[in-house]
């Protein structure tokens, strides 16, 4: 079973374009194991070149997970992760970035921060310096170029994040839940770099829990279901008219409790 | 009694009076101890660095083997050193033994392996939350170390204060492949050792304040640092 936008081929850009254009990255039937439990199985997936692609699903799904697989941070135990076509390498994993769930920044300033990024890319002078600062410029940091990045609120330090990750020129960027716990103007304004990466030819891969968030940004969208692909396909059509219980419950806003319940009455044990 | 408030006295007015002999056993005290400390975070950090950031055969050995060293007893590391520097040792052409060289050697050999465990155990911990973020970037071996140890920074001048503080402190070692000679091999604290029990307490305690006022200023200055980074939330 292949769970790929177009495989749901109904909407109006999808049709078998998948044989024509090579998509940049694929995850072809990997599946996970640690500590003898599986955590994610036969996920299939395909990210288009330029594309947003969105990754749904509740805590523990194995969205992070996945994420990590794709970029090449873990290596899956059964299946195979493609980069245009090829095993992933070093290479490809140079031409990718990723914003962590948890940002990580390094005990330094701003500035040093977006230095650091740079430099790994052999990046020096004059050249860094402009980059770093038309980066800060963009996400509204330039005033907070010499504080300490870890001191920083939380909206501030996804926000370097993701320019850090921006600067850096990936083809492809991951986003690991980027505006969770954010306020409606930080969200925004990471919505709006991200938007803009798309622009300019980045293909997006962002975790979401936010409806909202998808109906925004989303072109295709996979939904995980306890580490399953539990649907896939163009965003609209999942946010319009979802195929799955759980995708349904997403969109709707319910907890989904397992395929035979319907509500937490249902729920063996329940007293409600 | 009065010997005690007579000796108290009479060592406050040598360091007030920058006594000369005094002046110089602090001077080598200082000179053998931060060259020491100096030599072993040479060696101690990228050491303890390498041991906290890669994966290699042997690493969990290398970082019992620290640990354990750790504890070694000063008196062993000063016959060690003294067996390695006599004359039909196997350095004893160097002729070292009794010269304030060899205690910087015994000095280097009790504080590497402090520096370097504790190191290991602060580069462990700050690789451990930054690996991931290296691994995406595409960060190099020898990039990594360094930035390990620089944003540990703080967290690894206080090792080696530490170190210092261990070092300064040092009798036994020093005793033995130094011999306390005027003049030459004599540093605070094993002159303390000999005029208390020459019966001179004066310069002993004056020796003593030093020493103490050393601790005091070392431990302000971790505490400071620590208040430093946890400002910058650098800790
Ligand atoms: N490297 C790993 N080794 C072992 N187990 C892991 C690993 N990574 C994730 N897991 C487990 O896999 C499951 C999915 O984790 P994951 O972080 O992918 O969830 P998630 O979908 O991102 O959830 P959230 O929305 O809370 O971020 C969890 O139960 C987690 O404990
Ligand atoms: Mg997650």
């Amino acid at each position: 079973m292949r769970d790929f936008a177009f495989d749901m081929a109904t909407g109006p850009s999808v049709g078998r374009q998948r044989d024509e254009q090579q998509p940049l990255l694929e995850a072809c039937n990997i599946g996970f194991t640690a500590r003898g439990e599986q955590l994610l199985h036969n996920v299939d997936i395909a990210i288009r070149q330029g594309s947003r692609t969105l990754i749904v699903g509740p805590n523990g799904a194995g969205k992070s997970l996945l994420l990590r697989l794709l970029h090449g941070l873990l290596q899956p135990s059964d299946g195979k992760v493609l980069w245009q076509g090829n095993a992933l390498n070093a290479k490809a994993q140079r031409a990718q970035a990723m914003v962590f769930q948890r940002p990580v920044l390094l005990r330094r300033s701003v500035f040093a921060n977006m230095k650091f990024a740079l430099s790994v890319r052999g990046l020096r002078g004059q050249k860094r310096s402009d980059k770093i600062l038309s980066a800060l410029a963009s996400a509204g940091l330039s005033h907070l170029s010499n504080r300490p990045a870890r001191v920083l609120s939380g909206g501030e330090q996804q926000r370097l994040a993701v320019v850090r990750a921006l600067a850096c020129d990936p083809e492809l960027l991951f986003l690991d839940e980027p505006t969770a716990n954010l306020d409606p103007a930080s969200t925004a304004a990471i919505e709006e770099l991200v938007r803009d990466a798309s622009a300019r030819g980045v293909t997006i891969v962002l975790v979401t829990h936010d409806v909202g968030q998808a109906r925004r940004l989303g072109e295709d969208l996979v939904f995980l279901q306890d580490g399953h692909v539990a649907e896939s396909g163009p965003a609209q059509k999942i946010l319009t008219e979802p195929q799955s219980e759980p995708a349904r419950a997403w969109r709707e806003g319910r907890i989904y409790l397992g395929p035979n319940t319907q509500s937490l009455c249902d729920f063996p044990g329940s007293k409600l | 009694m009065s010997s005690f408030w007579d000796a108290l006295a009479g060592s406050f007015g040598l360091v007030i009076a920058l006594d000369p002999d005094l002046m110089e056993i602090i001077g080598l005290s200082m000179r053998v101890t931060l060259t020491a400390v100096f030599l072993a975070c040479l060696i101690g950090l990228p050491l303890g660095a390498a041991a906290g950031t890669f994966r290699f055969p042997g690493r969990t050995l290398l970082s019992v083997v620290l640990n354990a060293l750790m504890g070694l007893p000063p008196v062993v590391v000063g016959l060690f050193v003294y067996l390695l520097l006599s004359a039909s040792g196997p350095l004893g052409p160097l002729r070292l033994l009794y010269t304030p060289t060899a205690m910087i050697i015994a000095q280097m050999v009790i504080v590497t392996p402090i520096v370097a465990a504790l190191t290991r155990q602060v580069v462990e911990d700050f690789n451990s939350e930054y690996a991931e973020q290296f691994a995406s970037m595409g960060v190099g071996p020898l990039d990594r170390l360094m930035s390990l140890l620089w944003d540990g920074r703080y967290s690894l001048l206080t090792v080696a204060l530490a170190g210092f503080g261990r070092a300064v402190a040092e009798v036994g070692a020093v005793i033995i492949v130094g011999g306390n000679i005027n003049h030459v091999t004599r540093v605070m604290t094993t002159t303390i050792a000999l005029e208390t029990s020459k019966g001179n307490l004066q310069l002993a305690m004056a020796l003593g304040i030093v020493l103490l006022t050393i601790a005091f200023v070392v431990n302000a200055c971790v505490m400071g640092l620590r208040a430093t980074a946890v400002r910058s939330a650098y800790a």
